[in-house]
């Protein structure tokens, strides 16, 4: 900071210019702005293809025909025959697509409200109770979170046998915490530092016990940031693969993340459109609820992740 | 402020209270006591289910337990012994590190890029935003599958454009091929996380304070100077952040790698995570499993060392 700081002052001060070297320079210059945004915006657009072009192409492939789809030789990014909406319907009728989506659904709720149980009382523990040993708690749920499914499905599906959840989606619900609880707590740390203190210290002198103080005026004022880290764990237990597909063999009790895969695909069977159609149902809803609560999140990784 | 006018009554209030309401007024007023009550059932969860798995895998690599013959004996070393011997093994460490190293310098660098356009000011940024975050929110292995068909031998899209285009004649057979099978793995890993990669330096090009960058400005400096002298070496420890993160969540994925090509073709493709599971899993080997998956531990602690300073770095500043 201190170089940028000597280094800015080194441009020596521009002579007095005359008038039609000011209006050349500001030409430059609104030539130089037309050219910025037109570079964002052709980046913005070229981003967003980059990105999105799989399910735009998903979304088209899901209403082809089996004659339009498979032959090598038509277009794959227009409909060469007319569209037919049998595949969503198979998809919906045929298969057990309904049973992933509320398996998901159930599952991942649970998990959110475990993890807020848990997790919003040990933020508040580690951000505002001023322990000795709150620095290193935090560092340490931090780790935990590193702590990846890869090393831990293996010991832990033993584990879910011996309590007797194998082959149920309870035995995803008793272990997705240890996936949201850490990096939850990690954003909450975050969002409460925002609060001011006064306001705890306000409810208290008011009569409040410091219990009272948490329930009754904290959480109200971090309901936004509850919100945005409710997102995030639904959404980190909706991608969840490695447990699911270890824990769980029977259709009924998968989740949409292994279900599709494994069930809509059988043997060398691929049923495509049905297969993207899939993707893009899921996949469009979630984007959307998180891009609602994009800047939440943002600032949530700022104030924790940064601000340790 | 508010509370030294009220305060004096209070003081009061709380000395009745104490003597009037006993132990509960107590227990809620004390913060050492709070503090860890508040804290207890997180704790006990993560050591029941995080620390306690964790010795459990290293009991288990030094075992001979199998998914058909769940009893406990030592087994000493034997376990590695088994997996060292097996080719596989070295194939999928030189592979997942291939896979990590390739993948996170491109996320950081095509992460960067992303963040710094979705800062940017224009219309329609809702949309591009929605549209960028899909890879990322979307279940893994469902925009896996999606790839899977983008990447198939016969009908692959891509195949149809390079054909049109008179790059190739006949079809890539993306997944087929070793190094090929390699690189698609690798794009669609790319293209699944930088958008988280880019969230997070999103984060740290926000905090970068706006003054500092018009003064730049007014001093003359154009975007690429500001961004290279003023941007990037303030957010540094931020795009390292970001870039642990990847490199953790690459070297410890599986699911690209289970759901495009199960490690093929002859496990050119396969990485530690996923072989550990082919062998735990699928294999019953539940020994052998924990003791490849064990081995992605020292490359996990290094990585949280290096977060853990360049955290501590973004605090000095």
């Amino acid at each position: 900071m201190t170089r940028l700081a000597t280094e800015s002052t080194v441009p020596a001060p521009a002579p007095p210019l005359s008038d039609r070297d000011a209006d050349r320079l500001r030409r430059r210059y609104r030539l130089r702005h037309v050219a910025g945004r037109v570079f964002v915006y052709v980046a913005a657009v070229v981003a967003a293809l980059l990105s999105a072009s799989p399910f735009i192409w998903s979304a088209v492939t899901a209403f082809k025909l089996n004659s339009d789809l498979y032959n090598a030789d038509n277009n794959p990014f227009i409909f060469n025959k007319p569209p037919t909406a049998d595949h969503l319907l198979y998809l919906f009728q045929q298969t057990d697509f309904g049973t992933f989506v509320w398996n998901t659904l159930w599952v991942g709720l649970l998990v959110v409200l475990i993890t807020l149980v848990l997790g919003l009382p040990a933020a508040y523990s580690i951000a505002r109770l001023d322990r000795p040993w709150s620095g290193w708690m935090g560092i340490a749920i931090f780790f935990v979170y590193l702590v990846p499914p890869s090393l831990l499905f293996l010991s832990l599906s033993r584990l879910v046998v011996t309590v007797g959840l194998q082959d149920s989606a309870w035995s995803l619900v008793l272990v997705y915490p240890t996936i949201t609880i850490p990096v939850s707590v990690w954003l909450l740390i975050g969002f409460l530092k925002t609060l001011p203190r006064d306001i705890e210290e306000q409810a208290m002198v008011d009569g409040y016990s410091r219990l009272g103080a948490f329930v009754r005026t904290v959480l109200p004022l971090l309901v936004p940031g509850i919100v945005a880290v409710v997102v995030f764990a639904f959404t980190l237990t909706a991608s969840e693969f490695i447990y699911a597909l270890a824990f769980i063999s029977p259709s009924s009790q998968k989740t949409l993340s292994t279900g599709v895969p494994t069930e809509l695909i059988r043997g060398d069977v691929f049923f495509w459109q049905s297969l993207q159609a899939a993707t893009v149902l899921v996949a469009v809803p979630v984007a959307f609820v998180f891009n609602l609560f994009l800047n939440r999140l943002v600032a949530g990784f700022t104030l924790g992740a940064v601000k340790g | 402020m508010a509370h030294t006018i009220a305060s004096p009554p209070r003081a009061g209030a709380a000395d009745t209270s104490r003597v009037k309401g006993g132990r509960r007024g107590r227990v809620t007023d004390s913060e050492s006591a709070l503090a860890w009550i508040f804290l207890l059932p997180s704790v006990v969860y993560i050591i029941a289910l995080v620390a306690v798995p964790f010795f459990l895998a290293i009991a288990f690599s030094l075992s001979d337990v199998t998914a058909g013959d769940p009893s406990y004996d030592w087994a000493g070393l034997a376990a590695f012994r088994r997996a060292f011997a097996d080719p596989v093994f070295w194939r999928s460490l030189w592979n997942t590190l291939i896979f990590t190293g390739i993948s996170m310098a491109l996320i950081i660098v095509l992460g960067k890029v992303l963040a710094n356009i979705l800062v940017a000011d224009f219309r329609g940024k809702w949309v591009v935003r929605f549209l960028v975050l899909l890879p990322w929110t979307t279940p893994v292995a469902l925009s896996t599958v999606s790839w899977l068909w983008l990447l198939d031998s016969i009908y692959s899209p891509i195949d149809w454009l390079l054909r049109n285009a008179g790059v190739i004649q006949g079809n890539m057979y993306w997944l087929g091929q070793p190094k090929l099978a390699m690189a698609s793995v690798i794009a669609v890993h790319v293209w699944r996380l930088t958008p988280l990669a880019a969230v997070i330096m999103m984060a740290g090009l926000l905090a970068v304070p706006q003054d500092i960058n018009e003064a730049a400005r007014v001093d003359g400096a154009g975007f690429w100077r500001r961004m290279f002298e003023v941007t990037i070496p303030l957010t540094l420890p931020v795009i390292g952040v970001a870039g642990l993160f990847g490199a953790i969540l690459t070297f410890t994925d599986m699911t690209v790698v289970y759901v495009l090509t199960r490690g093929g073709p002859t496990n050119s493709t396969q990485v530690l995570a996923s072989w550990a599971f082919i062998r735990g899993i699928e294999g019953g080997d539940v020994a052998q499993g924990a003791a490849i998956a064990l081995f992605l531990f020292p490359l996990l602690l290094a990585a949280a060392v290096l977060i853990l300073r360049a955290v501590r770095r973004m605090e000095i500043t």
